[in-house]
């Protein structure tokens, strides 16, 4: 799958009158996977709905393989690039099976019938997240690390290049945050699957990602990799928290420390 | 490996398996109903005077008796299909659990548009209500969904439902206000109003018939689309939806249907609310299924209804319409108190 990376050029977008991208730039390396980190409503979730063709910028564009994802037809973008929303919905009484053979629904034509390949992409998807025991069972009975497997399930079946997650972690125990990276990076090395995700854990981020992006209201603030780019001074400018980094005794990666008002020996104020 | 692509494999196929053998039960009460239907009644017929009845003779008391049910039978059929085949498309389109042609104010509005055109430009023929009834309806729909739409996150379940409960109240509203001066109208407006299948015949049921059928089949065409849009509009964008496109269409399917239905008998409420419900009980949330479900059992309901409204008030009859609301609002507080019905 030789391809030129997805790249953002100069990329305005908002809601109405409010803008909340400006001019914003980006290059996404080709099979890495890449964080995203920022202050709530920075734009993360605007950017990810940019580069997915749900929102139409203003101005500037996004480019998959040169072309402008903006007018290409949303089913062929979708077998290429997959997005994961934050929150998406779940219809009530649906089975494992059924919602992740929704991701095949870019495969199929107007009235092309569900077809063995699209049975293997499904087995596939189900084994790579160790949800094909669940196959059966309602979602709605399901405990929310198995959840957000089912959902990842979903976005694999499409089988796409590229996949684009916005929080996957949030609201999981740690334990389940800890088995939904491992999965995405697993799937990134035996797919290739080029991955960007948000994180809010500035820790897990510079562990799990090759390239970490900071942003700071509505433009990129820092992007390289996670030495680079996780500083003390890069940390107080896009999030306003002093922090001290210390190497990962796990992982060699830079580890973020905050530092509040209470409870440490040095002074925030510092 | 491909022992899981086989159990996966099996696992939708099972599930198609159950939904079958629940389409064999469908297919069944909705025979069942329409037997009932013709020989059941203020004058019960055996099922000699049936075949002949049905065949066009009308020799006997009994026979002239089925040569009127049988029009009556396919009226209700058709009109409860098209309402239970309306509520899953809104229900899909708004993804609103209450979603249905009378809450979100469509069938209201068809009907304000009926009596404005009965009130004000004379109108008295049967197509001239469908057409006025498909543009209440149109109207009132893109209305309701454009204040649903305004401000943060577009047209949330919750904002569409105040709009069109708010819209319902002022549409009929203004409806009884155009009848009450109008002595020389108010009686047939009555009666229409009501809901009923009574006076069918094959002359008031040819003209609804192609609006039917497009209607079906712009719905039925939709549930590939409306099974994504159930994900949230950012999934099914990302599945390669073209929401907004999706939407339109499948709306317009509805639109049509609930337009034809009341043209022809009223506003009938509570069918396209209880069937789609009480179908993702039996097949689940799969569009493709619900929705060919919804009509069967929409057809089987009413006809059902319609057969009881002659029944309990024997010798004379109620109007069907009067009857849903009655079998219809038991139904539909048990079927809300079921866990799985709660959020689409
Ligand atoms: N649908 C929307 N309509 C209007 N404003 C929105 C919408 N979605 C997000 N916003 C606003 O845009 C800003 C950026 O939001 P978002 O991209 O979701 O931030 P993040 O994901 O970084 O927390 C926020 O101020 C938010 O309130
Ligand atoms: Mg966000």
């Amino acid at each position: 799958m030789p391809m030129q990376p997805l790249t953002v050029e100069t990329l305005s977008a908002g809601y109405g009158q409010a803008a909340i991208l400006r001019g914003l730039n980006l290059t996404v390396p080709t099979g890495r996977i890449t964080a995203i980190v920022g202050a709530n409503a920075c734009g993360k979730s605007t950017l990810l709905r940019c580069m997915s063709r749900l929102l139409k910028p203003e101005q500037g564009q996004v480019l998959l393989d040169g072309r402008a994802i903006h007018r290409t037809p949303p089913r062929e973008l979708a077998r290429r690039l997959g997005l994961l929303p934050q929150t998406p919905l779940a219809p009530g009484g649906i089975t494992v099976a059924d919602l992740v053979s929704h991701g095949r629904h870019p495969h199929k034509g107007l009235l092309a019938r569900w077809s063995a390949e699209d049975d293997r992409a499904v087995a596939r998807a189900l084994t790579a997240t160790r949800t094909d025991t669940l196959a059966d069972r309602d979602l709605d009975a399901l405990s929310g690390g198995q959840r957000q497997r089912v959902w990842i399930a979903m976005a694999l079946a499409q089988e796409t290049d590229v996949l684009l997650l916005d929080e996957p972690t949030t609201y999981l125990d740690i334990n389940h945050q800890i088995e939904v990276l491992d999965l995405l990076v697993d799937l990134n090395r035996d797919r290739q699957t080029t991955i960007v995700m948000v994180l809010h854990d500035l820790n897990l981020a510079a562990r799990y990602a090759d390239t970490l992006v900071a942003m700071k209201n509505g433009a990129i603030h820092a992007a390289g990799p996670p030495q680079e780019v996780l500083t003390e001074a890069t940390v107080e400018q896009a999030f306003g928290l002093p922090c001290r980094i210390i190497p990962d005794p796990t992982s060699g990666k830079p580890m973020v420390l905050p530092l509040g008002r209470h409870n440490t020996t040095e002074s925030s104020a510092a | 490996m491909s022992d899981i692509a086989l159990s996966a494999a099996m696992t939708l196929a099972r599930s198609r398996h159950r939904r079958l053998l629940w389409l064999g039960v469908a297919v069944l009460v909705l025979a069942g109903a329409g037997v009932l239907s013709v020989s059941l009644g203020t004058r019960d017929v055996d099922w000699r005077d049936i075949v002949a009845g049905a065949t066009g003779t009308t020799d006997t008391l009994a026979r002239a008796v089925v040569a009127v049910r049988v029009p009556r039978t396919v009226m209700a059929a058709l009109a409860g299909a098209a309402l239970g085949l309306a509520g899953a498309v809104m229900q899909g389109v708004t993804r609103n659990p209450l979603a249905d042609p009378g809450i979100l104010g469509v069938n209201a509005g068809a009907a304000m548009a009926v009596v404005i055109g009965m009130a004000w430009f004379g109108m008295a023929t049967l197509t001239g209500y469908i057409w006025a009834a498909i543009a209440g309806a149109a109207l009132t729909a893109a209305f309701v969904y454009a204040i649903g739409s305004v401000g943060r996150g577009g047209a949330t379940p919750l904002k569409l439902a105040l709009a069109g409960t708010a819209t319902m109240v002022a549409t009929s509203s203004f409806t009884t206000a155009i009848i009450l001066p109008r002595n020389d109208i108010a009686g047939g407006v009555q009666a229409w109003q009501v809901g009923g299948v009574g006076g069918a015949s094959f002359d008031v049921i040819a003209p609804c018939l192609p609006f039917l059928a497009v209607g079906a089949a712009l719905s039925l065409m939709s549930a590939r689309s409306l099974n994504l849009l159930a994900l949230g509009d950012d999934a099914a964008a990302a599945l390669g939806a073209r929401v907004a496109w999706a939407r339109a269409g499948a709306a317009l399917g509805a639109v049509l249907l609930c337009g034809a239905a009341t043209a022809a008998c009223g506003p009938l409420i509570f069918v396209g609310l209880v069937v789609p419900h009480l179908c993702r009980l039996l097949v689940g949330a799969d569009y493709r299924w619900l929705l060919p479900f919804s009509a069967l059992l929409g057809a089987a309901l009413l006809i059902g209804t319609d057969v009881l409204a002659r029944l309990l008030a024997r010798p004379s009859e109620l109007d069907v319409g009067i009857v849903t609301a009655f079998v219809g609002a038991p139904v539909f507080i048990w079927i809300v108190r079921q866990r799985r019905v709660r959020e689409l």
